[in-house]
């Protein structure tokens, strides 16, 4: 909202010939990928095929050596981009949930909503109820992170992302931690979002879901895209990597 | 001379030193407190300078004995043409020391803060300080309460170094009664009970305070 979004024409995320080594590892070797406004992409692969690590460029969470990055008309992979404004337009969900645990699942939500956008604290309140309603927790607002289950949790972290009204949504292994009822009401919140038009890119083992929920599919291998297109991709792979990927994964 | 017995009067005496003691320890505490959280702020600065500058305070201070930086204080000062009083020299070195301390414990518990809260205040467009002051620092006081309590115990005990400088409290009452009673073991006796009898509350506080703890840490669990 605060920038000049030429995104309306354009992807929102864009990725161009990324590259990124941790010391003599090559993580990232020469990714792109687009995502355009409204689309949800699933990258999948093997653990350490860099999946998560692209997911992480897109938020300036990792710096990459090569390549170009950008995000909603962000130049993330200029060094001098200012990264709030960044992080204004990019909502990020990790794993292990990063809930606040002093704080009531309340005010995980409105703290960033208050402090950073200057919203009146009843106003915050507001949109807390509204976003917690959507995750299915609208009785929760005043338990404290650890009185929630896991499930519970990751649809707070949720919801408190949604809070700030970002352009485009990451997911990083948001279920890896929970078991598969617990899985489930957290992707049943995800798909509702897809749902309603959310641009999101979303790191993900589970294939059923991916295949169900994205447009389109990114699997990653040795740190490139090895194969891309839309979710019919993981019923007829054409690599012979993929094919494996999926007959081990399901 | 006339050794009289310990009286009402010698204990009433040794009682006024305690409560200059407690006295003491509170100028230390809430003095040593203040400044140790400024030092503890810089040694995590995201300037290079500023931890290093912080960095070298805590290391000059806690490498010198109290009872040295005491007599700095209390007799460098004065032919610079700073006079201080016992009691000024006393909190001033008590206070240098304490924040040296404080720093060094409370910076231990700010960095033992899990990064992926920093993480996931960032994520939500928070500046670096309003991710220290909304959500690392209130985790950080959690964790850093048992080992301040626990520590309080060793600014009440240094306390008695200030007799070095003529302050009257406990130690240095003990010594003036003693001087007239020469009675040093039932004297000596005295002050040690007083002593145990301030620090042992603290102590027994600081271990509950463990026991209740740790909730922080506990929720940052996750096991894939």
């Amino acid at each position: 909202m605060s920038q000049p979004t030429s995104s309306s024409a354009g992807p929102v995320v864009a990725l161009r010939d990324v590259h990124k080594s941790f010391g003599s590892l090559k993580v990232l070797d020469g990714v792109s990928f687009e995502v355009a406004r409204g689309e949800v992409l699933a990258i999948i692969g093997r653990s350490g095929s860099g999946k998560s690590t692209a997911l992480r460029c897109i938020d300036r969470l990792e710096t990459i050596e090569s390549g170009e990055i950008t995000v909603c008309g962000h130049r993330v992979s200029d060094p001098k981009l200012p990264l709030r404004a960044l992080r204004l337009d990019v909502g990020i969900v990790f794993q292990s949930y990063n809930l606040f645990p002093h704080l009531t699942i309340e005010e995980n939500i409105c703290l960033a909503p208050v402090t950073v956008k200057g919203r009146r604290r009843a106003e915050a309140r507001e949109t807390a109820r509204r976003v917690l309603g959507q995750v299915g927790l609208g009785d929760k607002l005043d338990s404290y992170p650890e009185q929630l289950s896991g499930g519970q949790q990751q649809r707070a972290a949720i919801a408190r992302s949604l809070a700030m009204e970002p352009q485009v949504m990451l997911f990083d292994e948001v279920t890896s931690a929970l078991d598969p009822e617990l899985t489930g009401e957290v992707l049943r919140v995800i798909e509702q979002l897809a749902a309603g038009g959310m641009t999101m890119v979303m790191v993900t083992h589970e294939m059923g879901f991916a295949r169900r929920v994205a447009d389109r599919i990114v699997f990653m291998h040795r740190g490139k895209v090895w194969e891309t297109g839309p979710a019919t991709i993981l019923e007829a792979p054409e690599t012979a990597e993929l094919r494996q990927f999926v007959g081990s994964g399901l | 001379m006339i050794a009289t017995q310990l009286g009402a009067s010698h204990l009433q005496f040794l009682l006024q030193g305690a409560l200059w003691t407690v006295v003491l320890s509170a100028i230390a505490l809430v003095g040593g407190g203040l400044l140790g959280f400024l030092v503890a702020l810089c040694r995590v600065s995201a300037s290079r300078a500023v931890r290093i500058a912080s960095g070298v305070y805590v290391q000059v201070v806690q490498g010198t004995p109290l009872l040295v930086i005491m007599f700095l204080v209390f007799f460098g000062l004065p032919p610079l043409g700073i006079n201080v009083s016992p009691l000024t020299a006393a909190s001033a070195s008590l206070i240098l020391y304490v924040s040296a301390y404080m720093g060094e414990i409370w910076r231990g518990c700010i960095e033992s803060v899990p990064k992926p809260q920093w993480e996931a205040a960032e994520c939500l467009a928070m500046s670096r300080t309003q991710r220290m002051f909304y959500v690392v620092l209130p985790q950080a006081v959690r964790i850093a309460t048992p080992p301040t309590v626990g520590f309080l115990v060793q600014i009440v005990k240094n306390t008695s170094l200030a007799s070095v400088v003529g302050f009257v409290e406990l130690a240095r009452a003990g010594q003036i009664i003693n001087n007239s009673l020469f009675e040093p073991f039932l004297v000596y006796l005295i002050i040690a009970l007083l002593y145990f009898a301030m620090c042992y509350p603290l102590s027994r506080w600081s271990r509950r305070l463990e026991r209740r703890t740790g909730y922080a840490r506990r929720q940052q669990v996750v096991t894939p």
